[in-house]
């Protein structure tokens, strides 16, 4: 038994590890060489695999399958517009008080929906999406169903010309996903990352092994509803007009969300990430198609629940036992083979 | 006042088209707790099949339910022993992404076919014949029917559960579905059959409402949910409870629309989240 150990570090880890942190140095030194059309592409990138990361927090974790993040982005955007355009609040300022906002509505939202068990809080998460989105149409002063765009001094205060507008927007966006990948990370191997786990595998035996399981979901739907609305709200930054029907999309916020996080592995760290990156890849190569394309998405979404549930990630973790960040522990002599 | 009266007939009325659309969706669940997430887009997509077959064979919408309801029946059936078999088990997560993936592929499927453009069934005389009860109250023959044919559903849905044999079939696959085999049903092929007749309601519910409103490929999510509003409203007990709920949410959203149709559906929804919050086993449940 000489060299058997337990833990959750390897030399892959380490490895992988020392590539994330050269890979946020590259992303960082991005914002003095790349084009505009790149800084604005990779923005997006950031953002949709941010919406990835916390959905699948959400339902790959707490089991919270909700097809209702819309709700929190839209919330986001027209907060942050609404704050800009009456209340004259700098976008970089508003970012954090729209999370609190977001978290502090999302306790009673909550509340209310995890009265519905399982599938049932699916669509009750849907509703109130729906009465998000029936609510913007009513106010008026935020444009009623037309929408609003975002006023040009809001936007010529994050930067003087486009250029250094997009630079303030990636930058933004990176430290905002990065926050949530860190935030992620840190849950996952704390406490409650156990509990989540527990959780994730079996509802039931979590709960008799003593999980306070509807105080960990809570936890999870707000910090997911705050980040998400500070996610919708740079989302909006980008496109500097919002109206009910973009920003309460259920097909842009979360069908597509759902696809890419079904395709990298549901309930895996890294899955989401490999979701969003082969979501974008295939979307630069086949953009043309529109409708189709969403068909065939749906198409590869339902195969890979069907023949691989646990989505690419997951299928080449346990062919493997690769695991690149230190989360699960794993019994190894020195090598990165996970016990599964 | 009587503008209010007129507007509770017509929402009691509508509520009948509200448990069609809730009846099957409440049937697969309490056979296969299964939440199809595209049951609202496999209304409208029986909307356009009657679309296609009334345009090609001339034929009135309702008689084209003749056709409508196998084909769709037929889908269902394939739907089940295609897809959603395969993700029938204590995890309720794969039949939830299975069914949105295919509610995703329906919405955009239509719109290849039919673009956006707003469709709907021409029914002739049915669609403006009434019945005047007074100045301002008069019972539209079409909706009155999509009433009468709620409770018919029902009546007849009783009859199949609990006098037939493949009534004792889903309730046996319903109670526990190895048991069930192991008394010799085949339980892919009971939940492929229960399918098959939550999507026949599905057709009628689905040509009824082309015949009443227009429908684009976009229409499908908001019946869905109606559809699971009135499930809840009802209590999640009995078909009767059910078609409570969809007259609950038919009243609330035409009263609410008679002062300002910009509140229509937000008031059905914000009722339902109001007897979420004060009931939330539904006004006729049994409380747990």
């Amino acid at each position: 038994m000489a060299g058997l150990h337990v833990g959750r570090s390897s030399s892959l880890t380490h490895l992988a590890m020392g590539g994330v942190l050269a890979l946020a140095a590259l992303l960082l030194s991005a914002v003095f060489w790349a084009s505009n059309d790149t800084l604005r592409l990779t923005t997006d990138i950031f953002l949709y695999i941010a919406l990835a990361c916390l959905w699948n927090f959400l339902a790959g974790y707490a089991g919270l399958v909700s097809v209702g993040q819309q709700a929190y982005v839209g919330l986001g955007g027209y907060g942050l517009f609404a704050l800009a355009a009456k209340a004259d609040v700098p976008a970089l300022y508003a970012l954090p008080l729209l999370g609190f906002i977001a978290a502090l509505l999302s306790v009673p939202i909550a509340k209310l929906l995890f009265r519905l068990r399982g599938a049932y809080f699916t669509i009750g998460s849907w509703v109130v999406a729906e009465v998000f989105h029936l609510g913007a149409i009513l106010v008026v002063p935020l444009g009623g169903g037309s929408g609003m765009s975002l006023p040009v001094r809001a936007a010529q205060a994050l930067g003087r010309t486009p250029h250094d507008r997009f630079v303030t927007t990636y930058l933004t966006a990176l430290v905002l996903l990065l926050s949530v990948l860190i935030m992620i990370f840190v849950v996952l191997r704390s406490r409650m990352g156990l509990a989540l786990t527990a959780i994730r595998d079996n509802e039931a035996a979590a709960r008799s092994n003593g999980v306070n399981v509807d105080r960990v979901k809570l936890i999870v739907y707000v910090a997911a509803a705050a980040a998400t609305a500070m996610v919708g709200a740079l989302i909006f930054i980008q496109k500097l007009r919002i109206s009910p029907d973009a920003g309460f999309s259920v097909n842009d916020w979360t069908a597509l969300i759902i696809f890419m996080v079904v395709i990298g592995g549901i309930g895996t760290f890294e899955g989401p990430i490999l979701g969003a990156l082969i979501y974008f890849l295939l979307r630069e190569t086949l953009a043309t198609l529109g409708p189709v394309y969403l068909i065939i998405l749906g198409a590869v979404a339902i195969a890979v629940m069907l023949i691989e549930p646990r989505g690419i990630w997951g299928f080449v973790r346990a062919r493997w036992g690769l695991q690149l960040l230190p989360l699960s522990f794993v019994v190894g002599t020195s090598a990165s083979k996970i016990e599964k | 006042m009587e503008h209010v009266v007129n507007a509770i007939v017509q929402g009691v009325l509508t509520g009948g088209l509200y448990a069609m659309f809730a009846i099957g969706l409440a049937l697969i669940f309490g056979i296969m707790r299964l939440v199809n997430i595209a049951h609202g887009d496999l209304i409208v997509l029986a909307a356009y099949v009657a679309l296609i077959v009334t345009q090609t064979l001339g034929l009135n919408p309702l008689l084209a339910l003749v056709i409508v309801i196998p084909i769709m029946a037929i889908v269902g059936y394939g739907l089940q022993r295609g897809l959603f078999n395969r993700t029938i088990g204590t995890d309720v997560m794969p039949s939830l992404l299975v069914s949105f993936g295919l509610s995703v592929i329906i919405q955009n499927g239509l719109l290849i076919l039919f673009s956006a453009d707003n469709k709907r069934l021409q029914a002739g005389p049915l669609e403006v014949a009434s019945v005047t009860l007074s100045d301002t109250i008069s019972i539209g023959l079409l909706p009155l029917l999509q009433l009468v044919l709620a409770i018919l559903v029902i009546i007849g849905l009783q009859f199949l559960l609990y006098r037939t044999a493949i009534g004792r079939a889903f309730r046996a696959v319903s109670d526990d579905p190895r048991i069930a085999q192991l008394m010799g049903l085949n339980n892919k092929h009971v939940f492929a059959l229960a399918m098959a007749l939550s999507c026949a309601i599905v057709a009628l519910a689905g040509v009824l409402l082309a015949i009443r409103a227009n429908f684009d490929p976009a229409t499908g999510p908001t019946r869905l949910i109606f559809g699971f509003e009135a499930v809840i409203i009802g209590g999640l007990t009995s078909f009767w409870g059910t078609l409570a709920g969809g007259i609950i949410l038919g009243v609330v959203q035409s009263v609410a629309s008679s002062f300002d149709p910009g509140w229509q559906i937000l008031a059905g929804h914000i009722a339902f989240l109001i007897v979420l919050a004060v009931r939330p086993n539904g006004l006729f449940g049994r409380v747990a």
